[in-house]
């Protein structure tokens, strides 16, 4: 068989249903080839978009997502998506083509030196110069994207390696953990520690994070912090790990995370973090940061130990394995009292939450949100992109499920969504798939509008259109006294646009239209595109200033700053 | 997050294919520290190559670099000796302005130093040295006011003393037991996991 050949054949024993690429002359073998391969493969306009793809599908399904360009500028259009799996643990492999191994490094036509680029932002990486190398590089990538702390994997292949033949071994291309394994599981007597500290702890908080999806640790987690009686705090990417309805469930923590929350972790003795990195968004300031607070922190990467906190019982390896041993050692308990000062420390909070202010003409992005999670009862995958609307998104919409909010959290990559959404449907045809854009994220990748045309997708698109870089115009209004520089953003007109694609599309301007385009959207039969005017000058609250205590919030002023309406 | 730097030194067992060193080297870099010292050679087994990485860094700096080595995957072991007692050698050659009238205190130096002198030249000599840090530069500093023509040194190896090889291959605790492992009752020894993970954390790290 070919290289080539190999490619396929590998990809569809490794269970691989769906491509995301484009294609070019360093990959031209490979494309050859796909014409007899069962893949399916979904042209994208950008590479960018088709590591978007493959990250979306990587989080909808869990399985591994792939992606598929030529060499040189092919390659480096996935710099961005890379990056994006890499900081937020997604599994993907990128295959991209490279040109023949005898020219490399001669700065040949479409040569660059994708796996030197990547090298800092793949878990590993591998370039390839000959075809019986093909096998093995791949099998070994996708075991590598999808295990321990997931990640992103490139393989890049030679032109020459893609042409050569050899003879095909699935067996012999078997990946070998070759490494003498120092297993860091936690000894009895380490879970012992961590169960006495849980089982004498008064003011206790789990802090739950991605790693709980990428373990499958939800059942227990719930358990773990029904048992102990133990609320939980989410991060971003942790929401929908644990309930959003659950009675112990706090809410998201961190720079926009509810007050009551921020103020419970600075208040309790012990934070259980479970498969989380305190992030600088998460903890603010780290000298003040809970600092009446003993850490657990059970965490597959042992390198995120003590690396921004100081971890007083580190729980090294799969978070639903570790869960497991240590819940028959937890006591059950009730923090009745700690749960009145968690709920005493709400206060105002009701009042202030713009879901509770009359409706005053004013179209708010929180209003959309909260008017979507009704409308679709909670159950669709909401897949956002980066800046306000995300965080009013993750304030207004309550998940109930793993895998039912698709977001850039770490690397905050505008231009996300689009794409993502495309990979989420493909990975979950039966479900609603929302993107949740702003007018800005979505300018940057809009092109993947004709690739939800040519694919035939059922994907819904909510443009949460402000006219400005939202979330950058906040800052300035905060820290910059209010000069927008650069942030004011003309649109086209959306409507007319999703028409050029034939999209069927609408647009809302007064909270009363929110929930009947919803309705309208939600039942046709295709894609759908709804550009919501909302309130300009909107800022999202309450919010921790990047680097201030943690307990230090910007609240929304109350009652709510009137603006002129534009009508 | 200011610490106390000091001299670390990794020792680094790697799978021998090109871009591993650029991956390890890579760590260092992105975090803006320096790395004084490398050096690469071959082992006792084929395809793995052992690397000895000096860089001046705090200690809870170097458990993460420590913890970020490791998750490569070409890297087979990784392990911090900065704390463990270690023989620790490097070679210098240095290449000493020696007319007639210097070469006679200069052997005598040479000699005092049990250092060896390697190439005779009309107007100048080579000295070789091999041994710790601290005896090289001894040596550089006595040669220096005779003039010091070019200098090449090696960066240090080092080996941990005693018959144990590498941390790994340390037996666990017997009241330490791994509740996992265990379980696998077929397969090879432990490896040592505890006894890693209790020593994983410098102590008094921030």
């Amino acid at each position: 068989m070919t290289g080539a050949e190999i490619i396929w054949e590998c990809l569809e024993r490794l269970g691989v249903e769906h491509v995301f690429g484009y294609p070019g002359g360093a990959i031209l073998p490979t494309y050859d080839a796909l014409t007899k391969s069962r893949v399916h493969h979904v042209l994208v306009r950008h590479e960018q978009g088709a590591t978007h793809m493959a990250d979306g599908y990587a989080r909808a399904s869990g399985r591994v997502g792939v992606a598929l360009a030529t060499s040189g500028p092919g390659a480096t259009n996935m710099v961005t998506g890379i990056a994006t799996a890499m900081m937020d643990s997604s599994p993907i492999v990128c295959i991209t083509g490279q040109v023949g191994s005898t020219v490399l490094g001669s700065d040949a036509f479409q040569e660059v030196d994708i796996t030197g680029i990547t090298l800092p932002i793949t878990k590993h990486n591998y370039i390839v110069t000959r075809a019986d190398e093909v096998a093995a590089s791949l099998r070994e990538a996708f075991h590598i994207a999808a295990s321990d702390r997931p990640g992103p994997v490139l393989v890049d292949i030679t032109k020459d390696a893609q042409l050569g033949s050899c003879e095909f071994d699935w067996d012999a291309a078997e990946p070998r953990d070759h490494r003498e394994v120092p297993d860091f599981f936690p000894s009895a007597a380490r879970l012992a520690e961590a169960a006495a500290v849980i089982n004498e702890s008064k003011r206790p908080v789990i802090l739950a994070g991605h790693g709980i999806i990428l373990s499958g640790a939800e059942e227990e987690v719930r358990r773990f912090a029904e048992t102990a009686d133990i609320p939980v705090a989410l991060t971003l990417l942790g929401l929908g790990a644990f309930p959003a309805s659950h009675p112990l469930n706090l809410g998201m923590m961190g720079m926009h995370g509810e007050a009551w929350v921020n103020q419970a972790i600075q208040e309790s003795d012990l934070l259980i973090a479970l498969g989380m990195r305190f992030d600088d968004r998460v903890t603010g300031k780290l000298n003040t940061y809970a600092q009446k607070a003993k850490k657990i922190h059970i965490e597959i990467d042992r390198a995120e130990i003590d690396k921004n906190v100081h971890v007083d019982v580190p729980l090294i390896g799969d978070l639903r394995e570790i869960l497991g041993r240590l819940l028959p050692a937890v006591r059950p308990a009730r923090h009745s009292e700690w749960w009145s000062q968690v709920h005493s420390s709400q206060q105002d909070s009701a009042v202030r939450d713009i879901q509770n202010l009359p409706d005053n003409g004013h179209l708010y992005a929180a209003h959309v949100i909260n008017d979507l999670w009704r409308e679709t009862h909670g159950d669709a995958v909401i897949v956002t992109d980066v800046g306000q609307h995300q965080m009013w998104e993750a304030q207004y919409y309550h998940h109930e499920k793993p895998r039912s909010l698709i977001t850039s959290g770490g690397l905050g990559t505008m231009g996300f969504a689009l794409p993502a959404a495309i990979g989420a449907k493909f990975a979950r045809p039966e479900a609603e798939v929302w993107v949740v854009a702003g007018d800005g994220g979505f300018q940057m990748t809009m092109p993947e509008l004709a690739t939800i045309v040519q694919e035939k997708l059922n994907v819904k698109i909510a443009i949460i259109n402000n006219g400005y870089l939202g979330m950058v115009r906040q800052w300035q209004e905060f820290f910059y006294e209010g000069r927008y520089a650069g942030t004011p953003l003309l649109s086209p007109d959306y409507v007319k646009l999703a028409e050029a694609y034939g999209i069927p599309g609408l647009m809302v301007t007064q909270r009363s239209q929110v929930v009947p385009a919803l309705h309208t959207s939600r039942f046709h039969a295709g894609p759908a595109l709804i550009d919501f005017r909302v309130e300009q000058e909107d800022s999202v609250y309450p919010m921790v200033p990047a680097g201030a205590d943690l307990h230090a919030m910007i609240r929304r002023p109350t009652p709510l700053v009137e603006r002129p309406t534009d009508e | 997050m200011s610490e106390r730097e000091r001299p670390h030194a990794f020792v680094v067992y790697v799978e021998n294919k090109p871009g591993v060193l650029n991956r390890i080297a890579s760590l260092f870099r992105r975090r803006g520290y320096n790395i004084e010292s490398l050096t690469v050679g071959h082992t006792e087994r084929s395809n793995v190559s052992r690397m000895t990485i000096v860089s001046s860094i705090g200690d809870g700096a170097a458990h993460r670099v420590e913890a970020n080595i490791y998750k490569l995957v070409n890297v087979l072991s990784v392990e911090d000796v900065t704390q463990a007692t270690t023989i620790s050698r490097s070679l210098a050659l240095v290449k000493v302005a020696a007319p007639e009238e210097s070469r006679h205190r200069l052997m005598e130096i040479v000699r005092v130093f049990r250092a060896r002198v390697v190439d005779l030249a009309p107007r100048s000599l080579i000295i070789e040295i091999t041994g710790a840090e601290d005896k090289i530069h001894a040596l550089v500093d006595v040669l220096r006011p005779f003039g010091i023509l070019e200098m090449v040194r090696t960066g240090q190896v080092v080996m941990r003393r005693g018959a144990q090889e590498r941390a790994e291959i340390r037996s666990p605790k017997p009241a330490e037991e791994n509740p996992r492992r265990a379980e696998q009752k077929a397969g090879a020894e432990p490896r040592g996991a505890n006894a890693l993970v209790e020593a994983d954390r410098p102590a008094g790290s921030v």
